[in-house]
């Protein structure tokens, strides 16, 4: 008798631990920390700034990180399985240089996006069999290749410019979805998350992805074909490198071999501050997005304030270290509770 | 027999590592010295290593940071701010003495080595994070340092620009500095406990714990060992080039790693060598200069070196994984 009431109230004492422990959990989940952060972001500009929180405003600039925050989605893929890729950008400016060159010769829209897809994706492709055949670490190769491709367009295009395109070429990158005010740019991220969220955490794929992430020997062993689809990785972001580029050179109407330089780690900074391991193997769609919406908007603000980048880029910093440190005290901070809670019982 | 054996192979291996790269660069030079037999003269030996000895000083740095499973990214950054805090100190005080700018540069490079070390070693943060945050940090307060502004020539003091050119025995201070780095950090990697305790690291990090190493310790001492070097490189860049400008040494870390993967560092950790950091600076200081010989627009500069990289990289995986394979084979048998 007396051991059942015993346990009943230690079930009782368990139960209400568990709600405590659910919201704690719940907030100190990174997501969740960020999305306060975008909050504040929010708040402080307005209040800073009459214009900050006009609709226009906002929406007008999505212009600066649309293009960025498309490239943040498939590197999710490649971060979350433990590689990275700081080649994007000179894929970029290759496709970029490609466009303008093609443009320059009289080709049409679809044959200009068709050619700077191909090339993206077989920079790609590249990337992914140079990286899986030999097994050599991805941050090696794509420092290889970062030179290469860049090389290629510096060495084309030397010190000139391409800025001849085709009417209407620029509509892409500037234009408004037609009776609104909101730029084409941002409606194609807005898809392409809600399509590259859908496949990390719905489908197959996206499961062997968090698995090879975790641990590749288990992964492999359990049947996952790490090596294509490590393949697979670079080269959809090398077809999204095409995809950036256009946007980018329709959105600046002019190519030079510098174009998108420096963008690798901006990217790379989007995805890891989003809350996706370094490590691989943990992270969603959902954080890196306000992530972006974060580090975007974090900029558009200090702009209006005509605080110079320079604090943003100390900013930025910040935010990025506090991304990884933050949850690790939270980690430990949980780990010494728990082991207080046993100890009481 | 056995065990003897294999620490023969190893040291044949390392040995025939430097080996080839050595007889690479030979391969280089003649052909590009028969076609313009001046490029192996005296003085234009003396301007490729001039120019590569920046890079060396910062390549041994990056080359410890590897070597212990990490990276650092942050070396262009460290390089702009101390060569713009010590640009800004010789423009406020002219009378300065060269030596005293060198030792700020290296306190303040110590610093920011150390708050990379810190936030590696005891906030757990990856290196390639806590580098990408820091290389942001350190790149703003070089703007806030500075006002956005630039130190020029005239701003400078006449005896801190011909620092680096002033020669002892004909060879320049600026060479001289980086040869006695060199031979510095081989002496530690090659011959004290804490180089070889950052080998241990690198190879195997649980291992290397279970016999003592204080594995915090060391991931503290090479970024240390990294930001006094960009400390050091940053003094003398400014005085190199005659000028501190904010986005100077840019993508520099880049070049440094570079330099480290031409030279058979091995990424994973625990490999590698200052003989081949050495020589695969030379490397590419060679290749860069050889362009306008060979006819090929300095253009082009960026792509030879990302496809020698290339080589380079595949060169060492292959006979990394023959080595490997052939430990194993020893082993069963």
């Amino acid at each position: 008798m007396q051991q059942k009431t015993d346990l009943v109230a230690k079930n009782r004492l368990i139960d209400e631990m568990s709600i405590r422990n659910r919201l704690i959990e719940f907030f100190t989940k990174w997501e969740v920390i960020l999305i306060f952060i975008a909050i504040a972001v929010f708040v402080f500009f307005t209040l800073k700034s009459p214009y900050f929180l006009d609709w226009f405003n906002l929406m007008n600039a999505t212009f600066q990180f649309s293009e960025k925050a498309i490239m943040a989605l498939p590197m999710i893929f490649i971060i979350m399985c433990g590689d990275i890729d700081i080649s994007i950008a000179s894929i970029i400016a290759l496709c970029a240089y490609v466009v303008g060159n093609a443009a320059l010769g009289g080709a049409s829209i679809p044959s200009l996006i068709l050619l700077s897809l191909l090339v993206g994706t077989a920079a790609g492709f590249f990337n992914g069999i140079l990286i899986t055949s030999l097994n050599m670490p991805a941050i090696a190769v794509t420092l290889a290749t970062q030179s290469i491709y860049r090389g290629i367009s510096i060495g084309l295009l030397g010190d000139q410019a391409r800025t001849k395109f085709p009417p209407n070429f620029g509509v892409l990158g500037q234009e408004f979805v037609p009776g609104t005010t909101i730029p084409i740019e941002f409606v194609i991220y807005l898809v392409l998350m809600l399509i590259f969220a859908f496949v990390l955490h719905k489908t197959t794929y996206g499961r062997r992805l968090y698995a090879i992430g975790n641990s590749a020997e288990a992964a492999r062993f359990s049947g996952i074909n790490v090596k294509l689809t490590k393949i697979i990785n670079f080269t959809l972001t090398g077809f999204f490198c095409g995809l950036t580029a256009i946007l980018l050179a329709s959105r600046i109407l002019s190519v030079r071999s510098n174009i998108a330089n420096g963008w690798d780690l901006e990217i790379i900074t989007l995805v890891v501050l989003g809350g996706v391991s370094i490590n691989g193997g943990r992270g969603s769609v959902f954080g890196v997005f306000v992530g972006s919406l974060v580090v975007g908007y974090l900029k558009f603000g200090m702009g209006l304030l005509k605080l110079s980048g320079t604090l943003m880029t100390i900013v930025i910093g910040s935010l990025l270290i506090c991304a990884v440190l933050l949850p690790r005290l939270l980690d430990l901070y949980k780990a010494k509770r728990k082991l207080r809670i046993q100890a009481q019982r | 027999m056995v065990e003897r054996s294999t620490k023969a192979l190893v040291k044949r291996a390392l040995a025939r590592r430097e080996l080839t790269l050595m007889a690479l660069l030979v391969i280089l030079l003649v052909p590009i010295s028969i076609r313009s037999p001046q490029f192996l003269s005296p003085s234009n030996v003396n301007r490729i290593l001039n120019d590569m000895a920046i890079l060396a000083i910062v390549a041994i740095g990056q080359f410890y940071v590897i070597l212990s499973g990490g990276i650092d990214l942050s070396v262009g950054s460290v390089i702009a701010f101390t060569g713009m805090a010590c640009g800004m100190l010789n423009e406020a005080h002219p009378t300065i003495s060269p030596f005293v700018l060198l030792l700020v540069g290296i306190a303040i490079g110590f610093l920011m080595g150390l708050f990379n070390g810190v936030l590696v070693a005891y906030g757990k943060i990856p290196p390639i994070i806590t580098t990408l945050g820091t290389v942001n940090i350190y790149r703003g307060m070089t703007f806030l340092l500075s006002g956005g502004s630039w130190v020029t020539a005239h701003e400078l003091s006449t005896a801190y620009i011909a620092f680096p050119r002033n020669t002892f025995l004909g060879i320049s201070y600026l060479l001289w500095i980086a040869f006695a780095a060199l031979a510095v950090f081989y002496y530690f990697g090659r011959f004290t406990r804490t180089g070889r305790e950052i080998y241990a690291i690198g190879g195997n990090p649980t291992a290397a714990k279970f016999v003592g190493v204080n594995e915090n310790k060391i991931r503290v001492i090479v970024f240390l060992v990294s930001g006094t070097l960009c400390g050091l490189a940053g003094a003398l860049w400014t005085a190199r080039y005659a000028s501190a400008v904010n986005e100077m040494a840019t993508g520099f870390e880049m070049q440094a790693v570079a330099a480290c993967v031409l030279g058979g560092v091995n990424f994973s950790g625990g490999a590698g060598g200052i003989i081949g950091v050495a020589l695969g600076t030379l490397f590419l200081g060679v290749v860069t200069n050889a362009l306008p010989v060979v006819y090929l627009s300095v253009f082009w500069q960026t792509f030879v070196q990302g496809l020698i990289i290339l080589i380079a990289l595949a060169l060492n995986t292959i006979s990394d994984q023959r080595k490997y394979k052939r430990m194993l084979a020893q082993r069963r048998a």
